[in-house]
């Protein structure tokens, strides 16, 4: 099952804590995929799930400097 | 939430201020920490436990006249004022609305946010005395009331920032 998340109207330290208790509640094996800007979101949120032991599948640049980041529980 | 256990240093905060303005900088942190996979700890001491109290506005709880007064005078969350500029009150409502203008997170959903995160919550046990305070008048979120000596043991490994 994939789930979807916007943090791009989030602001430190929202940004980090909503993909955290997000992927808290979902089971192994699922997929989180998070909408999110350039910058801190970009460099600390894919880094601090894989530091959970949760896998990075994909980085993608969307518009307006936004990202599209795909992680697996 | 469980905590996690890794390599990364733990971090104990000592909420010391009961001010919004440091109270809201000691929650970003604690969950900023947290949400980035350290384990967190926050000890309230002194005003900073009038952030912790269940009754958010003035209330006169307390064993003596004394404390009864200083409990009303401090209130609760509701009424935290501003480290500068406060103009009697008025600037932390000013504040606010900035903040929610802005979408930044209030110090509510920050406090939320801490709890779902699985930080611990330690009240001063001696400040808790002096000011007449007991733990069936703070929130739920307060795991135990403790002393400096539990609070050190328990941030052995931790980094303590004092605010």
């Amino acid at each position: 099952m994939k789930h979807f998340l916007d943090i791009t109207s989030e602001t430190c330290p929202m940004t980090f804590v909503k993909v955290k208790l997000q992927l808290a509640r979902m089971e192994p094996g699922e997929q989180l995929e998070v909408l999110l800007n350039e910058g801190e979101p970009l460099e600390n949120v894919p880094r601090s799930c894989e530091e959970q032991g949760f896998q990075v599948l994909s980085v993608e640049p969307t518009d307006n400097n936004r990202y599209l980041v795909l992680i697996q529980k | 939430m469980n905590q996690q256990v890794n390599d990364k240093q733990d971090i104990s905060i000592v909420c010391f201020s009961g001010e919004f303005d440091k109270l809201l900088a000691a929650y970003t942190i604690a969950t900023g920490a947290a949400a980035t996979n350290r384990k967190v700890t926050m000890f309230f001491t002194f005003w900073g436990l009038n952030a912790l109290k269940k009754e958010r506005g003035r209330k006169a709880i307390g064993k003596d006249f004394l404390s009864r007064v200083f409990n009303w005078l401090m209130g609760g969350r509701s009424n935290l004022p501003l480290s500068r500029l406060n103009f009697a009150g008025a600037s932390p409502k000013l504040m606010s609305g900035m903040m929610r203008k802005n979408n930044v997170a209030q110090l509510d959903e920050l406090m939320e946010a801490a709890s779902a995160l699985g930080i611990r919550f330690f009240a001063c046990e001696m400040s808790m005395h002096i000011l007449g305070i007991s733990k069936d008048d703070l929130i739920d979120d307060v795991q135990s009331v403790v002393g400096v000596a539990t609070f050190l043991n328990e941030s052995e490994k931790a980094h303590i920032i004092f605010i």
